[in-house]
Order: C-alpha cells, then structure tokens, then sequence
C-alpha cells in the first residue's frame, strides 16, 4: 500500500514540471526513481544524467522528506551530566545531499547559495519555538548538522558532477543503508556566472519493497494481532530450540 | 557493511546478521546461567549498533520472550521450577507494573525522568552488588576452612510470622504467600519505571529476602519473565508500532542456543560462586550508570526526531 501511495505521489509531481521545450537550458534525469528497499538492502546508487545548452556549472540537491527535530544538551549539575536544555527545529530535512562539478564557492556567490539552499551551512532550519536566544540557536544548529553528518545523511559532494565536453553532465547520487523513506526531491540548478539560469526538480522514491513492507503494513495496520503473533513466534521458537536439548 | 546484512523492516536500518547472532548469544548465556532476562545488556548494546531506542527496547522485550521459554523450560527439566511460587510473584508483578507505569507518567510530568531513573537504578544494584559479594565470598571462605559452625539453613525474622502461610515444594520454604506477592509487586513498579523486565533485582530478592535455594532461583525468575515480557511486547506493538519481528528472531535463534548453554554452565556452579558472579555483574552495571551519569560525555548533543 505505501509504495503504491509513493508512487502516486511521484506521478503527480511528474505531471507538475513544465514540459520539455527544444530550446530547455537544462534537461536531466534519473537512471530510477524508486530505490526499493528489501532484506539485503546495504545502499544504493543512482545515476543523474543531462544535458545543458552550454557551458556553466552544475548542482544537484537531494532532499528528503521533512520532520520535526528536537536537539538536547548535557549540562553538569551538582555532579552529574543531565539534558538540561532543548531546541526544536520544524520541517528539517531528512536527508539533504549536494553535488556539484566544482566547489560551491567557485559556483556561485554567498547570496545567490543562501537562496537555494546550496550547501548544508545553507540548510533552512526554522526553529518551532522562535523566541529561542539567538546565540543558543547556532550552536545547536552546529550540533545537529554534525549529527546528521555523522549519520551519512546530510553529505556534501562537491567535483562530483563530470562534464563530457561542455553540454553533458552526469553523477552518481549514493544513498546509505540507513537511507528515510519517502518522497525525494532531486533539484539540478545550472547555474551561469553565478547566477542560476535554469532549474529541475525530479522526484525520487524511497520505498520498502516485498515481505518487509508486508510486515511494516501489517505492525501498523493490526498492531494488536501483531503484537501476539510476535510472541507466539518467539514462544515457538524457544521451545523448538529446547527440543534437541531434552534428556540431558 | 558486515559479512551478511539484512535490512529490519521496523527500525529501518541494515546491521550483520552475524553481529546480532553472537549478541544475541552472548545474551542468552547470562539469561541461562543467572535466570536474568538481560534486558538491561541487550538494550544498551542494540542501541549503541544503531537500532532506534524505542525500536530497541521493544524488540529486546520480544527476544527476551523467546529466550525465556527456551531458559525456563531447561530448569524445567531438571524440577527446578516453583511455579507455585512463580504465579504468586507474577499476580504481584502485574500489579505493580500497573502501579508503576502511573508513577513514570507523573515523574514524566515533573520531567528529568531519565535522571530519575539513572540514580535510582545504580544506588540500587550498588548497594544489591555489594551486600551479594560480601554474603558469597563469605559462604565461600566458610566453605574453604571446615570446622567452623555451620549456620542455620535459614533464619527467622518477622517475614516469617506473616500470615496466609503455604508450603512450597520446590523451594522447601514454609512462609507467607504475601511475601512473593509483595516481592512481585516490588520488582513490577521497578521495571515498569526502570523498563526492564526486572530479573536483576527478583533474582537476589528470592535468595536473599524469600531464601530459595540458589538452584531453583534462576527457573523461578525465568518462568515469571516470560509473562512479564510477553505483555510487555504486546503493549509496545500497540501502543508505538516498535517491536521488530525481524530484529527479535534473528537475536533469538542466537540467544536460545546461549540460554542452553548458560543452563548447564549454570549448573555445573555452586550456589555461592554463581551469586558472586551475578554480584560482579550487578556492580559492573552499577559502575557503567555511574560512569555515564559523572564522566563528561564525547558529545554533550543528542538528536531526537519527532514525529509530526
């Protein structure tokens, strides 16, 4: 059920990019978008491919989908080492991965990066309580961008982009296995000068696939059923595992 | 990357089916040997290789279900079951898990329940550490120099004048039935407010406060954890879709042969040696509380998501 929902969702935003004009600045694509999820799922890679009307520079940002983070610090009081202090950010990125043909500084300028959220320093994170100090705010937002960059799920990859003469381009997008599911966003920007001239946005889907999203529906869908079946297994499971041990 | 990945479809990440056979192995053994569910290892460590918290504390719950069966049924075998005993502890457990499962949503109110929990917890297995190896090695040191008087089989104290008395076979105690039930009571208001199934602090309990023999103790705590554990599973499943199948089997098939083995070992080990290692035990975890509670941790940042 949840990948037929994904993909519904990826028909749709299909459906909602300007369609393709000869004359396109920029026309790109992905080599899948589904990264199916089953049992040996280690990571994987897709391939990004396309084509520009002449030289410029390439970026690729893959966004997953949002959520509500809450970071906690440790402070020492009377001895002991206890989460004392919170920030919530709403609506951060999942996953936010960038590529690009040269560093994000040679791209383009500081305002132009803010602006697309070009690099993980450029990452909106609004904060869900906004009379939070300021200064409290930049360390915890340092904080969080460490954690998820720890986690492999926010990455920059810059001179990763390959040109083949001036007007092909490609790359390879690589998710961990640790990889949210959801609806991806993959946004190539061309940018010109330092100035973005064109724009695409491709949706990927991140679903499980087969017996595990056989399991997950059915834990969420009957809980309770679950639940007993879960002990059951593992009762079974426990005295088959005596047999052989009997008599001794 | 391990030798043999497989992806766990609830908590959303690939670990090496290996990795998680010896764990759940490793697991099985002290479940064996000491009549502990090893909740308190099997949680910790599942979170340190990447399961979500929640995730982890479900699914160590479902494994130690398995694990259990597979334990009490060895015990079984050799009669060293009191499930007179057992059931009585358990009607008490049930309703103290009740009773603590109001406390934690109060000190949840008052906040810091975490810190609640840390404290209380490790003054708790210190002090239960230290009185066990004391006692044992000096049953032990008894044993080394005879001559020595022989203590009494058992002392007398006022639990014993307790009414509702009844005679347990197994356990060759004639005492009140109001003590296990009490005892149970206990040990539930600890785990539903600790979330572990408790075989920590009723182990020590039946030796020390009911005075069961050593050997009947490890089956006794494993039979009353299966049922601790199960509605622990189920309550989780409903309530926050953590408990994963996949997770939880692959630890058992490794935990069950463990808990085999820890059986025997466990037999082969006189009451006093296998008290002073389970005292070891209790006063490592003790230590390691400790240790994460005074010591400045690497990162002081700890990242949460939500859901929305």
């Amino acid at each position: 059920m949840r990948l037929w929902r994904s993909l519904f969702c990826a028909f749709v935003l299909l459906g909602s990019i300007a369609p393709a004009r000869a004359d396109q600045p920029l026309l790109a694509d992905l080599s899948s978008h589904l990264i199916a999820i089953t049992t040996g799922f280690v990571g994987t890679s897709v391939t990004l491919f396309g084509a520009t009307d002449g030289p410029g520079d390439i970026v690729a940002i893959v966004r997953g989908p949002e959520r509500d983070v809450m970071v906690r610090q440790k402070r020492h009081l009377a001895g002991l080492w206890i989460n004392a202090l919170n920030v919530t950010f709403a609506s951060a990125p999942s996953y936010y991965a960038i590529y690009s043909n040269r560093p994000l500084g040679e791209v383009a300028p500081a305002n132009v990066a803010a602006l697309h959220q070009m690099g993980i320093s450029n990452v909106r994170l609004d904060l869900r309580d906004p009379q939070t100090p300021a200064d409290r705010t930049t360390t915890f937002r340092a904080a969080l961008v460490a954690d998820q960059r720890g986690q492999g799920v926010y990455a920059e990859y810059t001179q990763s982009v390959s040109f083949l003469g001036d007007r092909l381009f490609r790359a390879t997008i690589s998710f961990p296995a640790n990889v949210p599911i959801g609806t991806y966003l993959v946004e190539v920007l061309l940018v010109r000068n330092g100035n973005v001239v064109a724009g695409q946005t491709t949706p990927l889907v991140v679903s499980e696939i087969g017996v595990n999203a056989d399991l997950n529906d059915f834990a969420y869908r009957f809980a309770a059923l679950y639940g007993f079946a879960a002990v059951a297994g593992a009762v079974l499971l426990g005295w088959l595992s005596s047999l052989p041990f009997r008599n001794k | 990357m391990g030798i043999l990945d497989i992806y766990l479809p609830i908590a959303g990440v690939s670990l090496d089916v290996v990795w998680l056979l010896v764990l759940g192995a490793a697991v099985g053994v002290l479940s064996g040997v000491f009549g502990v569910g090893g909740g308190f290892l099997l949680t910790p460590l599942l979170i340190f290789i990447g399961v979500p918290p929640a995730v982890a504390v479900a699914s160590s719950a479902n494994q130690l279900v398995g694990a259990s069966v597979s334990g009490a049924l060895a015990h079984w075998r050799r009669g060293n079951v009191d499930v007179v005993m057992g059931v009585l502890m358990l009607l008490g457990g049930l309703a103290g898990s009740a009773f603590g499962v109001w406390i934690f949503t109060l000190l949840r109110r008052l906040g810091q329940v975490e810190l609640v929990i840390s404290l209380s917890y490790a003054t708790l297995l210190s002090i239960l550490g230290w009185l066990m190896l004391v006692e044992s090695s000096r049953a032990w040191l008894r044993r080394r120099k005879p001559g020595q008087p022989r203590r009494k089989l058992h002392q007398h104290n006022w639990l014993h004048g307790l009414p509702l008395k009844l005679r347990f076979r197994r356990s060759k105690l004639y005492i009140s039935a109001l003590l296990p039930i009490f005892l149970g009571f206990f040990v539930g208001v600890l785990s539903a407010v600790l979330g572990v199934g408790g075989g920590f602090i009723m182990v020590p309990a039946m030796i020390y406060l009911l005075r069961m023999p050593t050997a009947v103790v490890p089956g006794t705590s494993l039979f009353q954890i299966i049922f601790v554990t199960s509605s622990v599973t189920v309550l989780q499943a409903i309530e926050n879709n953590t408990v994963d199948v996949v997770l939880a089997l692959v630890l058992l098939v490794g935990g069950v042969i463990g808990a085999q083995l820890g059986t025997r070992w466990g037999a082969k080990l006189r009451g006093e040696e296998l008290r002073a290692l389970m005292a070891l035990l209790v006063l490592a975890v003790a230590a390691k509380l400790v240790f994460d509670l005074t010591v400045r941790p690497d990162n002081l940042f700890s990242v949460v998501g939500l859901d929305t």
